[in-house]
């Protein structure tokens, strides 16, 4: 039951994504990014990423979309129509695809319990975050206790893209456009 | 039911040559960072996908002894990659509200002839 | 501005729900999914919206551009000084159990420090980025109104 409802969601996905290519209208573009985002969400909710799936729900379907809007505000609405077929990328993109489904037919099964990628940290991190933490969620442990040296840096990455765009975006041009109008 | 254990990855790769295409072939830039957006959601994908175990729940203790798990170290790194790409994805977009400013469109060809021109 | 009577209205009675969800999420995301990118960005959307429908001036009067520059970097410094006090009180950077008597009540207590300082930082930069955006041609900004 659960991999038919993966199933389904993935088949939207796909679908959203192909719609999202193709269209010219960039304001439907965007809308079509946040449903992405949406059902990416839901997505992550059935392979058991809770907390991965508030954060893409929060941050894709919410703050991204805002973003892309206020761009959109400040800049054209359409796309231009293309000239000339794109032959050249759909070959690259072909062959680069097709590289990458042989290289997933050494994967192991989908939810195998003895896949490489279930090391010993994680067995060790689920099985000692209760009594060294003492907090019920692994995730939060491990992302600010066992792993807080990464989101010290993360957090600083946002803090300096906030100071990055309030640099690039500085409002000189509203001064420009005062003395504009006090000349006039 | 083989096939049904690697569709997950083939959606990934479809999803991600999506992405590259939207970003090679598009020439408005807007569409471009789009394209990266979805890039970067199917490599998310293929984390979680990864590590999601059968009949695991997620990684919240229960108090149950014997419950299985879903393994947390993937979801603890997409946590973090997911809010380092909504930051990259404000700067491309500022840079691309001032490339409009100063080229007024945002049409790559028609800006690198411009460039060429001046 | 009659036609956004309505949304107005809306928001006004979905806000204080919504911010109540986001401070919810910060400090109950040990015990369920949540914590402080999440509850940023929940907040960062609440004051987005009412920005959104009430106008950029008028929120700014409420947090203008130097406050929300200061409590980005506070959020920054509040996470890095909590490894810093645990530096001061002997153990290693960012080792939280040596913060309190209890070694478990120590990283319950580091975390907790640590998930506010990540909240106020991320929703301080997206609030930020937003006046970036919006106020990009000179609409909200406080000389202006004086005209």
């Amino acid at each position: 039951m659960e991999n038919l409802i993966d199933i389904l969601l993935l088949v939207f996905l796909a679908a959203t994504a192909i719609v999202m290519v193709r269209m010219r209208s960039l304001f439907a573009a965007v809308m079509l990014a946040s449903i992405y985002s949406l059902l990416m969400a839901a997505i992550f909710v059935v392979l058991d990423a809770v907390d991965v799936a508030f954060t893409e729900a929060a941050v894709g379907a919410g703050i991204s979309t805002v973003l892309m809007l206020g761009t959109l505000a400040l800049t054209t609405n359409r796309e231009k129509d293309p000239t000339h077929k794109p032959l050249l990328p759909l070959l690259v993109v072909t062959i680069t695809g097709a590289a990458l489904i042989y290289g997933t037919l050494d994967f192991p099964a989908f939810g195998s319990a003895d896949a490489p990628v279930h090391s010993e940290l994680s067995r060790r991190f689920i099985e000692k975050s209760g009594e060294e933490i003492g907090i019920p969620n692994i995730v939060t442990s491990v992302l600010a206790s066992y792993r807080g040296y990464d989101t010290l840096g993360e957090t600083t990455v946002i803090f300096t893209a906030g100071i990055g765009v309030a640099f690039i975006l500085w409002r000189q041009r509203r001064r420009r456009r005062r003395r504009k109008r006090q000349a006039s | 039911m083989a096939w049904l254990s690697t569709y997950n990855y083939w959606i990934f790769v479809f999803l991600m040559m999506i992405g590259l295409y939207t970003v090679v072939a598009r020439g408005n830039l807007v569409k471009k960072i789009i394209g990266l957006n979805v890039f970067q959601a199917s490599v998310f994908l293929l984390y979680i996908s990864m590590g999601k175990i059968d009949g695991g729940t997620a990684p919240i203790l229960t108090g149950n002894p014997d419950t299985v798990y879903s393994n947390p170290l993937p979801h603890v790194l997409i946590l973090t990659a997911i809010v380092v790409g909504v930051a990259t994805t404000a700067l491309g977009l500022a840079l691309v509200v001032r490339i409009n400013d100063a080229y007024g469109t945002v049409e790559e060809d028609e800006v690198q002839e411009m460039d060429r021109a001046s | 501005m009659k036609h956004h009577l309505i949304p107005r209205i809306v928001a006004r009675l979905l806000l204080p729900f919504i911010v109540m969800f986001a401070l919810y999420v910060q400090f109950h995301g040990d015990y369920s999914p949540g914590g402080g990118f999440q509850a940023g960005v929940i907040f960062a959307v609440a004051y987005i919206l009412y920005a959104i429908l009430y106008g950029l001036a008028e929120v700014k009067r409420f947090l203008n551009d130097a406050v929300v520059r200061f409590l980005a970097a506070l959020g920054v410094l509040l996470y890095a000084g909590t490894g810093i006090a645990s530096l001061f009180l002997g153990g290693n950077f960012l080792d939280y159990s040596v913060l309190a008597g209890d070694s478990v009540f120590g990283q319950e207590l580091g975390i907790w420090l640590v998930e506010l300082g990540v909240g106020i930082t991320v929703f301080s930069v997206m609030v930020m980025i937003f006046y970036a955006f919006a106020g990009y041609h000179g609409i909200g900004d406080i000389e202006e109104l004086e005209d």
